[in-house]
């Protein structure tokens, strides 16, 4: 051993959802994580090192679930890491408030290999609801480590890394108390398991397998009938003769929990009525709860564009003034034409695409916020009423309200609904709601067009995208998915207050993806546009730019479009929302930067044919880059399928908007 | 005696008896807390859209039709 650098202590972080988990994670390991997905699947993947007494630890995050089934890809992806990677330990995260039902988990935990601790956590919420939990009862009780733990004040989190290596250095002395399933099924699974003895390839555990089959798991039956079919063909019927046996062995779970704790938590005998009952009174009732989703919405946005106006304008004022005269300074001994097209083309393209940030940074800490006190939940099963209509599930509005702020996220948002026909449908639908990105462009247009009705037209804008979400919803549930109806089950976290770091997390991976976008894609179309729009010389009329978007004059005239530019911009808001003003302003500038480029733009269209144009703009195609990860999350074909049904929409209605509206 | 979970009005409480729909509906339910011998309180229901129920000290939204899929047992004349 000497000499070599030890091999890092691997210890997976297992837990169900709303334990606190992430915040161990994030305390534990800092900004020295990694978010991926899991080998070939479309589960995030995070892991984390750290070194705690100088000992290398590598952390695995495991997905948050409630047992180690094979009916979610979560489940499996838990499981299948722990019997095959085997990790050191695994530290399990349970909520002290509802220590039964989070020790279901464990009860899963403990018929696998790897040895187990036990973090106690959120120990201060328990006492606030008069529940009193003794670890060391606990402990001796399940023979497993506990270490009580208030992870959002950083407390006991050390001990608990210290517990994990005691464990890592010694597994051997791990013998836990096991479940044991209820009397009348012990023969017929000590029956399964002797027939599987010896049966089975490695890593899979004789009598874990057994005890799967009798809970009738597809996965490790078909794993035993292609492995060993002589023994399948002795199981077979024995499992079809106790086909209820999974409901027997959950409740056995439950009450092999129940002499667990006995002994190591006192409850008040009257159930106290927590501050979260008080709040959902009101938050989950069918009128108020309503009442009171459209009321934080709209403050969310209100703040947002409240308080990131101002930073937008700066921003903007700075990047076309100071930014791009420096540029031009700076360059004034080069060719005009590279002075031209650093400051008109990149700083004045996606230069200013890069001052609604501020925007992104407020909408995504207000998600943030409320995902973090709890209150989506709230909204998902407030929503559900409505989504259920659709054809959706209440959970398809999570992704839904994250479009909002960026499409990207909800399409990758839409992986937490379990049902495929209504993650599908969400997928399709995600694209309709107006992005940060498409607001900007309308907020940047719709006062020079339209003056003192601005407001009235951005609002309606967003109505109307709302309304044809809802519509292609009803229409597409009805002709494409036949009115499937979809199951709602969802836990109700407790209300509690939010963390800034988790928050701050939240905010830093939306805007990282943001920034990564802008300093890649965009530049590029930003150059691209400008070198399309200046060649091959003679005036911008004359560029190749300017053909393609005569081109598709005819089109645009539909809808009052009579002027190719607003064409051309359309086209490249493709590649990105942002370049609809980024290619205006390169199309529009003609040596003057961004600067009074509303201005020049409004005055180029009548406003029946602007009105047409942003109707479109909201409603066009979905960007490449959420065209991208829809192909990655659903195939070619739903991607494809996106694109086709926003483009019919958003010419039909910018056609329907502007001949109606020429008419009255 | 046996009724679905969905008739129960708010504030009344069962024990979980079975599970019916599947034994993928009854893994989600299980690992939700509301597995047979379970104690669950409707916390509230409407009548209409998901129920919110307190089951195992947690609270748990259920759609209508998941909802009738939980036989309950309840003792008469007990709020």
């Amino acid at each position: 051993m000497t000499g070599q650098p030890p091999r890092p202590v691997t210890i997976a972080l297992a837990g169900q959802p709303n334990v606190g988990k992430s915040t161990v994670f994030n305390r534990l390991t800092g900004l020295n994580q990694h978010v991926g997905n899991w080998p070939g699947k479309t589960v995030e993947q995070r892991t984390g090192e750290m070194v705690h007494q100088g000992t290398a630890i590598r952390l695995v995050d495991l997905p948050g679930t409630y047992g180690l089934t094979a009916n979610s890809e979560e489940e499996r992806i838990a499981r299948d890491y722990i019997l095959r990677e085997r990790p050191d330990v695994v530290v399990a995260i349970v909520n002290a408030a509802a220590l039964e039902r989070n020790l279901y988990l464990i009860a899963e935990l403990l018929v696998l290999p790897s040895p187990v601790v036990i973090g106690l956590n959120m120990m201060d919420v328990a006492a606030s609801h008069g529940v009193h939990v003794e670890p060391e009862v606990l402990e001796a009780a399940l023979k497993v480590p506990v270490v009580p733990l208030i992870a959002s004040r950083n407390q006991g989190l050390l001990p608990l890394v210290d517990a994990a290596l005691r464990l890592a250095a010694n597994p051997g002395a791990f013998a836990p108390a096991r479940p044991e399933i209820r009397p009348p099924h012990r023969p017929i699974l000590a029956a399964i398991t002797a027939r599987l003895a010896g049966k089975l390839p490695p890593p899979y555990p004789t009598e874990w397998a057994a005890l799967k089959l009798l809970e009738g798991d597809t996965e490790i039956a078909s794993l035993v009938r292609e492995t060993a079919p002589e023994a399948w063909e002795g199981i077979h019927p024995v499992l079809l003769q106790h086909e209820d046996a999974y409901l027997d062995i959950a409740g056995g779970r439950y009450e092999w929990i129940a002499r667990m704790v006995r002994a190591a938590v006192a409850r008040p005998r009257a159930g106290v009525i927590t501050v979260t009952d008080h709040i959902d009174k009101v938050a989950t009732h069918p009128l108020l709860g309503l009442a009171l989703l459209l009321g934080v919405l709209a403050t969310v946005f209100w703040l947002t564009y409240t308080a990131a106006s101002p930073l937008v304008n700066l921003l903007g004022k700075t990047i076309s003034g100071s930014v791009a005269g420096a540029a031009r300074s700076a360059l004034s001994a080069a060719p005009a034409w590279l002075s031209a097209f650093v400051a008109d083309g990149l700083i004045g393209g996606a230069g200013m695409v890069l001052s609604f940030l501020p925007i992104l940074v407020f909408f995504f800490a207000f998600m943030g916020v409320l995902e973090d006190v709890g209150y989506m939940a709230r909204m998902a099963y407030v929503m559900d009423r409505f989504m259920h209509r659709l054809g959706l599930h209440g959970k398809s509005s999570l992704p839904l309200f994250l479009g909002f702020g960026c499409n990207i996220p909800a399409v990758l948002g839409t992986r937490i609904i379990d049902d495929r026909r209504a993650r599908l449908l969400t997928l399709l639908l995600a694209p309709l709601v107006p992005c940060t990105a498409r607001l900007a462009v309308v907020t940047f247009l719709a006062p020079a067009f339209f003056g003192e009705l601005a407001t009235l037209v951005m609002v309606g804008l967003v109505a109307l995208n709302l309304l044809v979400l809802v519509v292609a919803g009803v229409a597409l549930n009805r002709l494409a998915f036949k009115g499937a109806k979809t199951a709602f089950i969802m836990e109700m976290p407790l209300y509690h207050a939010p963390n800034l770091r988790t928050i701050g997390l939240f905010v830093w991976n939306n805007v990282a993806a943001f920034l990564k976008k802008a300093s890649t894609v965009i530049v590029v179309v930003s150059a691209g546009v400008w070198v399309l729009s200046h060649w091959p010389g003679h005036g911008m009329d004359h560029s190749v730019l300017a053909g393609l978007g005569r081109m598709l004059m005819p089109v645009g005239a539909w809808m009052g479009l009579d002027d190719w530019r607003f064409i051309v911009a359309l086209l490249t808001s493709f590649v990105a929302k942002e370049n609809t003003i980024a290619t205006l302003g390169v199309l529009f500038s003609a040596g003057e930067g961004g600067a009074g480029l509303a201005g020049r733009v409004a005055a180029a269209l009548s406003p029946l044919a602007a009105l047409a144009f942003l109707v479109v703009q909201m409603l066009f195609v979905p960007c490449v880059a959420t065209v991208a990860v829809t192909r990655q999350e659903a195939g070619w074909k739903w991607a494809l399928a996106g694109v086709v049904l926003l483009l019919s929409l958003s010419l039909g209605v910018g056609t329907i908007t502007y001949q109606a509206f020429s008419r009255l | 005696m046996l009724k679905p979970l969905s008739d129960l009005k708010s504030g009344e409480r069962g024990i979980v008896r079975e599970l019916q729909g599947g034994r993928r509906l009854a893994a989600r339910l299980a690992g939700l807390g509301l597995a047979p011998g379970a104690l669950v309180v409707v916390m509230h229901n409407y009548g209409r859209g998901p129920l919110t129920v307190s089951v195992m000290h947690t609270r748990v939204a259920l759609g209508l039709g998941q909802a009738a899929r939980v036989l309950v047992e309840t003792r008469e004349g007990e709020p």
